[in-house]
């Protein structure tokens, strides 16, 4: 009685557990293809701005190659995104292209492991040399640039600057002058949308040209483990600044709750003088004012030395191909013509050029922003601009833009955001395996 | 008094304990493959995933694979600045909201047992909140806490008084995002204590009354210590909701300004979102060890005090 009993038991434990086991595993889509015409998709994020140039691609690239359809799928931006194609990427279940950051995020991947090396590719000799880097691992090339490049810079409403009789500060104190007198006359010196808060870390992010320009070793030193923010003379400056300009009460005044968009608005409308930002917000600005664009100017971050002025610049995100993909050989023709004059004038046609492509041969329209414009000669002369820290080091803490919100808004001191910054970082170094930090 | 009873509570808790092997013999009515269907479900979602990640907090691990790191994620995770924050602020979310919802519940309560028109309307309108998404609630409140623009702030303007920046002031927008959690969940108190003041015997009342005890008297000599076991499962279920907040809290500060809204939660929620698994994993066990530890008592003591009376 008893022993049956006990066998029943395991009977149903062990019953528990094979279900229990097919429950949780997963299965695995698959593409169609049918007949002479294929299939293949690409995952891009819900930007209005990228889903828009990802559709005109895919439009000219069926053009192009006839017999290849090409279907956008969209994901969400940011952390949530980020886990969506890492999820997708170990299920094996990724589209047959995708687009995905560049740089540090880029390692976080896996690409070794996940990706499609296109290092012998005959179309990556079309991709500009400071492209590469920040797509390779190991000493694979993984992925071709989509969009154009950015920068961290400060957008400035021109009128305003006209109207008050400024100049375009090349130093960090004659940015703060400009401010004071922008404030005297009744306007927002500086736009702060910390309701965004990825907005909040560009004084940090954007100041990195400035770093590298007094401390060369700095990106070495702190993937390493030796260098560090808050001890670091020139790195600790961007958050110095931060609290200096919040402490000079030269924030909007509801700088708090202001959003991405609001900030804009302001900026536009001349409400807001001067706000730092990524350059790709003027793609933004395109849609919703088309006619006040060219009311804007930009110029870097400004540091000490008015001759050493120089920008802090953004790579644009990658186009890979996941390991995963079955349709390897239409993954690779839609990649070369994403890397060709025809991939760029697509992108063009769709949403214009917020910034100089990294494709060879790729020209701008002659419209351009004139913000885009005040950007070009500090991309063309390789001694005036330096890409930002996140491309030069895979090290890169998630809490920045919290700690930055609170040295604005006064919660915290420079100093200790930076330390708190350093800490931060471990994690991902940890999390990374890199050596020096374990 | 206490001495007195709680031998008594032991006693009557072993009496089941002697029965129960007794009955455990006995055959059940049902088939055990019966219990199948529920066992699959809820281990494949429970039980597994409960025991993996108490294993997986040893390790730093990504969706590919793990490195065994024994405790470090705990050292690390205890290291976090956030973390004194995030605790602080958790306990002053879990007892600010539980505290608001067993007054105002049973104030509303005692209001909506008693003769008032429209009752029945009143008590669907109470339980009302409880039944709609925290997420929508966060962003009609985010909408409605808007410091210049917001329609509360407006209201308080139209009277003269200058509102707080209700959730991007650091002083305020913890307190803020717990007022909404209370104007949602306090309908599901209001509920629980209406079903315990109903079930008290109306004859006390009358004998009270008889005795000329005024309602005050009433209310706090019979409801309140009749009502106990209700107040006992609102504090129990506001607390554990406290404890473990996250939805409303995410959808309105994201725990912000800066950290000063941060919960252990969200601290969690934000290593995952940086694919920090292992230690995020370190940190839901230990916030799951953290409401054990402070609800088991709990809610043994509650119990006990219910045998006493």
């Amino acid at each position: 009685m008893a022993a049956s009993s006990k066998q029943r038991w395991a009977a149903l434990a062990g019953g528990v557990t094979v279900l229990a086991l097919a429950l949780t595993g997963c299965s695995g889509g698959s593409n169609t293809a049918n007949g002479d015409e294929k299939t293949i998709t690409w995952l891009v994020d819900n930007a209005e701005n990228t889903v828009a140039a990802a559709e005109k691609v895919a439009e000219e690239f069926t053009a192009a190659n006839p017999g290849i359809k090409v279907e956008v799928e969209t994901r969400p931006q940011g952390g949530d995104g980020d886990n969506i194609v890492k999820t997708r990427l170990s299920t094996g279940d990724m589209a047959d292209v995708f687009n995905y950051n560049t740089g540090s995020l880029l390692q976080q991947i896996n690409p070794e492991q996940n990706l499609q090396p296109i290092t012998n590719e005959p179309y990556l000799s079309n991709i500009t040399e400071s492209f590469k880097p920040v797509v390779t691992s190991g000493s694979e090339v993984y992925g071709v640039p989509f969009s154009t490049g950015m920068a961290g810079a400060v957008l400035y409403n021109k009128k305003v600057y006209e109207k008050l009789g400024l100049s375009v500060p090349k130093t960090w104190d004659e940015f703060m002058d400009n401010s004071r007198k922008i404030k005297n006359a009744g306007i927002a010196p500086i736009i702060q949308s910390y309701q965004t808060t990825w907005t909040s870390q560009l004084f940090v992010l954007g100041d990195f040209a400035n770093v590298v320009t007094e401390d060369p070793n700095f990106p070495a030193d702190y993937t390493a483990n030796k260098a560090k923010f808050a001890t670091n003379a020139a790195a600790v400056k961007g958050f110095e600044h931060l609290e200096e300009a919040g402490k000079a009460g030269l924030f909007n005044e509801d700088f708090a709750s202001t959003t991405y968009q609001q900030a804009q608005d302001m900026l536009i409308n001349g409400e807001g003088a001067q706000y730092p930002i990524l350059s790709f917000a003027l793609n933004n600005i395109k849609v919703t004012y088309p006619d006040k664009l060219n009311d804007l100017g930009l110029f870097p971050l400004p540091g000490d030395d008015a001759s050493k002025n120089k920008l802090t610049v953004w790579m644009p995100g990658g186009t890979y191909i996941p390991k995963s993909s079955k349709n390897m050989e239409e993954a690779k023709k839609l990649q070369a013509f994403i890397a060709s004059k025809a991939g760029c004038d697509a992108q063009t046609a769709a949403v214009g050029a917020a910034g100089p492509y990294l494709v060879k041969d790729c020209e701008l329209p002659s419209d351009v922003p004139d913000a885009v414009k005040d950007m070009l000669p500090y991309f063309e002369d390789e001694a005036k601009n330096s890409p930002a820290l996140e491309f030069l080091s895979p090290v890169k803490g998630p809490a920045l833009e919290q700690i930055t919100v609170e040295v604005g808004s006064g919660i915290r001191s420079a100093k200790d955001g930076a330390a708190l910054y350093d800490e931060d970082v471990k994690k991902q170094a940890k999390q990374l395996n890199l050596p020096g930090w374990n | 008094m206490t001495l007195n009873t709680a031998p008594t509570a032991t006693a009557v808790r072993q009496v089941p304990q002697v029965t129960n092997p007794k009955r455990r013999k006995g055959k059940s009515a049902y088939p055990y493959w019966f219990y199948l269907p529920a066992a699959v479900i809820y281990t494949a979602l429970f039980l597994v995933p409960t025991v993996v990640s108490f294993f997986f907090s040893l390790t730093r691990w990504n969706l590919n694979e793990f490195t065994f790191i024994g405790l470090d994620n705990f050292v690390q995770f205890f290291q976090e600045p956030a973390l004194i924050k995030g605790l602080t602020n958790t306990f002053i979310y879990g007892i600010v909201t539980s505290v608001l919802k067993v007054v105002l519940g049973m104030l509303l309560a005692v209001l909506l047992t008693s003769q008032i028109i429209a009752r029945g309307y009143l008590r669907s309108v109470m339980f009302f909140p409880v039944l709609l998404s925290s997420i929508g609630v966060g962003i009609v409140f985010t909408a409605l806490m808007d410091p210049r623009n917001g329609m509360i702030n407006e209201g308080l303007a139209a009277i003269g008084i200058q509102g707080p920046a209700w959730l991007t002031d650091p002083a305020w927008a913890l307190l803020s995002v717990a007022l909404v959690d209370v104007w949602k969940g306090v309908g599901l108190a209001t509920v629980i204590y209406i079903a315990g003041i109903v079930s008290i015997p109306q004859e006390y009342f009358e004998a009270a009354k008889m005795d000329g005890a005024s309602s005050f008297k009433s209310f706090f000599n019979i409801t309140l210590p009749l009502a106990r076991p209700a107040t006992a499962t609102v504090i129990i279920l506001s607390l554990i909701g406290g404890l473990r907040s996250f939805d409303l809290i995410w959808a309105m500060t994201k725990g912000g300004p800066g950290f000063t809204s941060d919960v252990i939660a969200s601290v969690i929620y934000k290593q995952y979102q940086a694919g920090f698994y292992g230690l995020s994993t370190a940190g839901n066990v230990v916030l799951f060890l953290i409401v054990t530890a402070i609800v088991l008592p709990l809610s043994m003591f509650l119990n006990r005090k219910e045998v006493e009376q």
